[in-house]
């Protein structure tokens, strides 16, 4: 039997405080995710009161995870209104309408701040052409609305336009938000590859996830600055399952392939999910959220099965 | 306010018989309960009576871009064959100049008509960010604080969902397209939203006051308030406050992100819809898309004083203009509402009946639809539906 060259690493991210006093991820694990550059992360809550920012956030800064990358791909036994969908939505997830700086101006006005800089919007642009061209995609599209915000996203737009100059082998087009929107629930497989700012990039990641079945069903991935990745899955802890045998790993397995297939690992990866594919087609052993009453141990049971039977 | 609405469906039942004789005592009526104007119905009746001479109605129309211009000339057409009592101001916006010139005009010949009907005006990359939207100026200097829109399912058009009734409003003046924006680091673009407690608390009162209006159980404000902690964060306090003096009216929120989800997958679980600027765009858009595409829906822009009548999801059209594809459906439709607000309700209710006629029993579809029918073809038996339930028309 053929086993994937993984070897794991168990890491901790709670949040510590270190030095100065400023919350960080404890300095083990950002030393081995430094050393190992990939990392396979599930869903992180956040306590309210915990005093430090979202946990998801600070990885996202620790290692300057600037893409997120969800590829949207039908699942062929879960059915819903929308079938052959296969797009892949790269958003832009470090700056943007997330900057996090607000002010109030006078009692009862209050000013967000869009960031949009040169710098990320050329290298989201950049991941987007070669994503594109590494995994045979045949067109990228920049989501905007320049219309309206002239400067911001003109200059994001202005920055697609440049680096898809250098990749003539790949077809731009642009779109604005609202014909996104409109021709994605009427038509999705119009698109292929859509690149845009942090914003529009959260709307429509989720709109393409609710088109295959919700976040239960979809992978996605974080690229970050000097090689770094971590795949997660983007549905929430569900504290009222955990531990019960009961949860889904569909995202997660489909992320871990997303992981392989960045590694290079295609033939594992391919393998992995057309188990996977076959086990939720087969409609025998589905957990409870798919439609089936089976345990998730009996779920992922069927699939290392059928991974063996591919072999 | 029961008085007044009594008073509106007797001359309805009166009027075709009497002809007008009564239809002068019921405006005389009408005349001394305008006290109760203000308190009244709100997809209209707040707003001062327009421009209304010897009986007809002054309407400022702006055709626009791309499809705008044929189709307005449709409704014209259109509302020239029923007798309505509309006549039109034209006022053409050059999209291609600089100048705020073209766009004042029309603002100002909306200031005297009260209301529009308009085409949307095209936004060129090529021009300087200085050049704001001409669209949104027009919105922002009318005050035209409130977008409604009504996805309804119709049952001529092949849909993936069925059973939507969704309406949306959206606030339209602020938010994200406050058109603030500067460079202070070359490189680094900062755009402005403005959130304000007056403007959310305004849309919020008009989103409640419709749904009462209209009977509808449930608001679900659209919000991003776990990023945006103070700015969506006023937004959904305001309409939390304003939800307290609805008791009878359900209100929840929900994160725009699940509401996309949500919408694509449940859209039959909402009922009325209120959202600040950019995420009423995402989401109109995205109700137009699951009940037939950008040509079935049409939209109302509502102020203090002034109306403006265009299609909800505001396309030019520009790769279909002139082809005579083009679904008149939401002009058409517009135009309607545009008559419902100048009271003319009667042909309104006629032009309507005989666009769902079309849609729905005839099922002469467009090629947005999926259907062969032109432009022409389309408008042609509207027409003559018109004509063929015996009211007066000019010919055909």
């Amino acid at each position: 039997m053929d086993i994937a060259p993984i070897r794991w690493e168990e890491r901790n991210v709670t949040a510590i405080k270190g030095p100065g006093g400023r919350w960080m991820i404890p300095p083990d694990a950002k030393e081995s995710m430094d050393r190992s550059k990939i990392g396979l992360k599930g869903p992180l809550k956040t306590p309210i009161a915990a005093g430090h920012p979202s946990m998801n956030l600070l990885l996202r800064k620790t290692f300057d995870l600037y893409a997120n990358v969800r590829p949207c791909i039908s699942i062929e036994g879960y059915k819903t209104p929308y079938t052959d969908v296969n797009l892949v939505t790269i958003r832009e997830n470090t700056e943007g309408e997330y900057s996090g700086i607000e002010h109030v101006i006078v009692d009862g006005v209050v000013q967000s701040i869009k960031l949009i800089t040169e710098n990320a919007s050329r290298r989201i642009a950049e991941y987007a052409f070669e994503y594109a061209r590494n995994n045979q995609r045949s067109s990228v599209t920049a989501v905007h609305k320049a219309n309206i915000m002239r400067m911001s996203d003109g200059l994001f737009l202005r920055k697609c336009r440049e680096v898809a100059e250098n990749y003539k082998d790949v077809k731009f087009t642009e779109m604005y938000l609202d014909t996104v929107c409109l021709n994605m629930v009427q038509d999705p497989t119009q698109f292929d590859v859509l690149v845009m700012p942090n914003l529009y990039g959260d709307i429509l990641s989720d709109l393409c996830a609710g088109l295959i079945g919700g976040l239960g069903v979809t992978p996605s991935g974080n690229i970050g600055a000097n090689g770094v990745a971590i795949f997660e899955s983007v549905h929430g802890t569900a504290p009222d399952i955990a531990g019960m045998d009961l949860a889904n790993p569909t995202a997660l397995l489909l992320s871990a392939v997303m992981m392989l297939r960045h590694m290079g690992l295609h033939d594992y990866g391919n393998k992995i999910q057309t188990a996977c594919f076959d086990t939720i087609r087969d409609k025998k052993v589905l957990t409870k959220d798919l439609g089936g009453n089976s345990k998730c141990s009996e779920f992922t049971a069927d699939i290392c099965r059928r991974v063996q039977d591919l072999d | 306010m029961a008085a007044h609405s009594a008073v509106l469906s007797v001359s309805k039942i009166i009027n075709p018989f009497w002809g007008g004789r009564l239809g002068n005592t019921v405006k005389v009526f009408g005349t001394t309960l305008t006290s109760h104007r203000n308190k009244t119905q709100l997809t209209g009746e707040n707003i001062p009576p327009p421009a209304k001479y010897g009986g007809r109605h002054t309407v400022t129309l702006i055709p626009g871009d791309g499809i705008g211009p044929e189709l307005l000339n449709h409704v014209r057409e259109v509302f020239r064959f029923s007798c309505v009592p509309v006549d039109f101001e034209v006022v053409h916006v050059n999209s291609a100049l600089e100048t705020e010139e073209d766009i004042n005009n029309a603002i100002t010949a909306i200031r005297r008509n009260g209301v529009a009907l308009k085409g949307n005006i095209e936004t060129k990359h090529t021009m300087p960010p200085s050049v704001k939207s001409r669209n949104n100026l027009l919105r922002t200097s009318l005050d035209l604080y409130a977008n409604v829109m009504h996805c309804q399912s119709l049952p001529g058009v092949q849909t993936r969902h069925q059973n939507i009734d969704i309406m949306i409003i959206r606030e339209n003046t602020e938010g994200e397209y406050s058109s603030l924006e500067h460079e202070n680091v070359p490189g680094v673009v900062e755009s402005l939203k403005i959130i304000t407690r007056n403007n959310s608390l305004r849309i919020a009162e008009y989103a409640f006051r419709l749904a009462r209006e209209k009977g509808r159980r449930r608001v679900t404000a659209v919000h991003k308030a776990n990023i945006m902690k103070l700015g969506d964060g006023l937004f959904l306090q305001c309409c939390r406050e304003v939800a307290s003096g609805y008791p009878d009216i359900t209100f929840d929120s929900m994160i725009v992100d699940n509401t996309t989800m949500q919408l694509v997958s449940k859209p039959q679980q909402f009922d009325v819809m209120v959202m600040p600027n950019l995420y009423g765009n995402v989401v109109s858009n995205v109700c137009a898309g699951l009940v037939g595409g950008p040509g079935l829906v049409p939209g109302a822009n509502y102020g203090r004083d002034y109306a403006v009548f265009e299609t909800a999801t505001r396309n030019t059209g520009k790769s279909i203009a002139e082809k005579n594809i083009a679904n008149p459906t939401a002009m058409l439709l517009a135009g309607c509402m545009m008559l419902d607000h100048l009271k003319l309700h009667d042909y309104a209710s006629s032009i309507r009946n005989a666009v769902f006629t079309t849609m729905n029993e005839n099922r002469l579809h467009t090629a947005d639809l999926g259907g062969q029918g032109t432009t022409s073809e389309v408008v042609q038996s509207v027409m003559r539906i018109i004509q063929s339930k015996g009211q007066l028309t000019a010919e055909l």
